[in-house]
């Protein structure tokens, strides 16, 4: 190989670092960018303080004659539960109940006895339920059922209405009941 | 008292009721074993007449293009916790007992699905990225396939695998029910860290959330850090395209970490300040304590699971039909790292002998172990404990229950009542060679 084309590689190689801003120029950098709009579409997650909870709004009474009609042939009426839930079974969880959480016993946990957050349970409804036809309900719908159930379970008073603003202030009795089982993993 | 020496007693046992020195398997030692009465000789009536059959005198069957095992193999398949697909979670546990070697193959490895099995087309699956990163980006199965990949072998563990042994008494169960929620692959991809990288991360992000395109779209929160260390987005298993049920045409591979969190059919990667707390995170995957532990609180963000071993034979369904020489065989892993060390004992852990580990020995993969034994005939206690490289080793069932507790009453065998059980299992073998699971 002769001199000059080795500088002209050379130079090649420089032009390219030059104009490559990523740190690796290794890296195939095949993604393509995506804009806000369409990432509105798939960003669902609700963070635990209520942050990303979407407008709407919803009551218990809203609530239950969607939960009859959505929800009740799997969690049982009123959300306490199916026979096999109720035995500790692999089932659709019992949502409502009055019974106290038991140590040792995971099968005893519901929503009001164990959850740490209220907004979570926004988010579960929306990605996943129903069961047969996820992602179906409105957000104000959403809301609608997660007052039905918070309010069924005692946890908020049955006229209060659940939004954005509401939800993150709804206090879970069970909020300090956890402690990370690998402190030294949890990010700081 | 001085222990009476039992017939048994040879040179090669190297721990009471007829464990053997590991060397015997290794070859170097196989004069000794025939010289300790186990030759030829101790196998009794001669063998059948050689016969020609019918296979070795006709044209064998057609070739399929898809191999399936064997009709006399017809028994090694999962079991289905929800075989009418019922409105729950679909169910299938590997048979341990039935398979051998460190690989769980795809067909039989273990899955969990909330709500059906989603019949995704690769051309038309996306992977977003995006949330605390400078460049938020969507990436086609393609566009990944020419990024540099690797393999690497991770076992794949439920939390709540192993749950029936937080019950008070020892479930009459096989293996496959107990433990069968664990299974092994190679698995090979791209590592995550190297996507993040190209998207920019935002010094703001400390975990990301993980989201599957499947019904549910099943979300965990895992700390960044994980995902800069070993974490793969998998699009082989095994050297095949993802099996539907684990994942296809991609998954999240976070090696040692609760199954769950190890997100299939993973679409959406978002980096955020702080977990999420879902569902997942809240109320499934948590660990309530005895009382008076813990502060009375429940454990959460169990990430790794830890140090475990069981004898896969014999095991319950694996009766012994006679006195005589078996191999001891069983799995052991940590979702720390590397297994060093496994021990053997045949009498309830009064006496123990260190087993062989296949080589090679992976981290947070499964290491196979085996060791010789000669069953006398007698009753004895068959237990495996395992070691890793970080120190950790596995409880007994006595130690594990003094921290974790157990369950007042006996739950049904494929309940979850609580997650991350990872103490010594127990088979007892009885005079007529049944095995049965017992606490020891």
């Amino acid at each position: 190989m002769s001199m000059r084309s080795r500088l002209a590689i050379l130079f090649c190689l420089a032009a390219g670092a030059a104009f490559a801003a990523p740190p690796n120029l290794q890296s195939p950098h095949l993604g393509k960018p995506v804009s806000a709009e369409d990432i509105k579409r798939w960003d669902i997650d609700i963070q635990a303080d209520g942050a990303f909870l979407p407008p709407g709004s919803g009551t218990a009474a809203q609530g239950a004659p969607l939960f009859a009609e959505k929800c009740s042939a799997c969690h049982g009426d009123g959300g306490r539960g199916t026979d096999l839930a109720k035995r500790g079974l692999p089932a659709p969880p019992v949502l409502v109940s009055d019974r106290k959480f038991k140590p040792i016993d995971g099968s005893t946990t519901t929503i009001a006895n164990f959850w740490p957050y209220a907004p979570p349970l926004f988010d579960y409804i929306r990605r996943a339920m129903p069961w047969n036809e996820p992602r179906t309900l409105s957000d104000n719908q959403v809301y609608a059922l997660t007052a039905y159930i918070l309010a069924e379970s005692k946890v908020i008073d049955a006229k209060q209405v659940i939004n954005a603003q509401s939800l993150p202030k709804v206090i879970m009795p069970n909020r300090n009941g956890f402690r990370p089982r690998f402190p030294d993993m949890m990010p700081r | 008292m001085k222990r009476r020496k039992s017939p048994d007693d040879t040179a090669d046992q190297a721990a009471s009721n007829g464990v053997l020195h590991r060397r015997a398997l290794l070859g170097a030692s196989a004069a000794a074993v025939v010289g300790a009465g186990l030759g030829p000789a101790a196998t009794g009536a001669a063998a059948e007449p050689l016969i020609e059959q019918p296979w070795g005198l006709q044209i064998g069957e057609d070739t399929p293009a898809y191999q399936v095992p064997s009709k006399f193999s017809k028994n090694i398949v999962r079991t289905l916790a929800n075989p009418k697909f019922e409105p729950r979670s679909s169910i299938s546990r590997t048979p341990h007992h039935l398979l051998e070697g460190s690989t769980t193959p795809n067909g039989l490895h273990f899955t969990i699905n909330h709500t059906g099995i989603p019949d995704i087309d690769p051309r038309a699956h996306r992977l977003l990225i995006h949330g605390l990163v400078k460049h938020p980006q969507v990436f086609t199965l393609d566009a990944l396939l020419r990024y540099p990949t690797i393999s690497m072998a991770a076992f794949m563990e439920c939390g709540g695998n192993s749950a029936p042994l937080f019950s008070p008494t020892p479930i009459q169960a096989d293996l496959q029910a107990l433990h069968g929620l664990s299974s092994c692959a190679e698995w090979t991809g791209v590592k995550l860290s190297v996507l993040l990288d190209e998207c920019g991360i935002d010094p703001k992000a400390k975990w990301f959330i993980a989201e599957g395109a499947d019904a549910p779209h099943l979300m965990r929160s895992v700390p960044l850090q994980k995902g800069l260390d070993d974490a793969m987005i998998a699009f082989y298993q095994n050297g095949e395209p993802l099996m539907p049920g684990n994942g296809f045409p991609m998954r999240l591979v976070l090696p040692g970490f609760e199954g769950n969190l190890n997100i299939k059919f993973l679409r959406r990667i978002k980096l955020v300040p702080g977990p999420a707390m879902s569902f997942w995170e809240s109320q499934v995957y948590t660990e309530p304590m005895p009382p008076n532990k813990n502060d009375g609180k429940s454990f959460n963000f169990t990430f790794i699971n830890e140090v475990k071993s069981f004898i896969t034979r014999p095991s319950p369904g694996l009766d012994l039909k006679q006195p005589g020489i078996y191999e001891i065989s069983g799995i052991a892993y940590s979702g720390r790292g590397k297994i060093t060390k496994v021990m053997v004992s045949a009498d309830g852990g009064k006496s123990w002998a260190e087993a062989a580990l296949q080589a090679p020995v992976q981290t947070k993969a499964f290491t196979r172990f085996r060791l010789p034994w000669r069953w006398s005939g007698g009753p004895a206690i068959l237990q495996s404990r395992a070691w890793d490289d970080h120190g950790a080793y596995q409880p007994t069932r006595a130690e594990f229950v003094a921290q974790r507790g157990q369950l007042d009453s006996e739950p049904a065998v494929t309940a979850f009542r609580n997650h991350h059980f990872n103490a010594v299992t127990s088979w007892s073998v009885d005079s007529r060679g049944t095995v049965r699971h017992v606490y020891a």
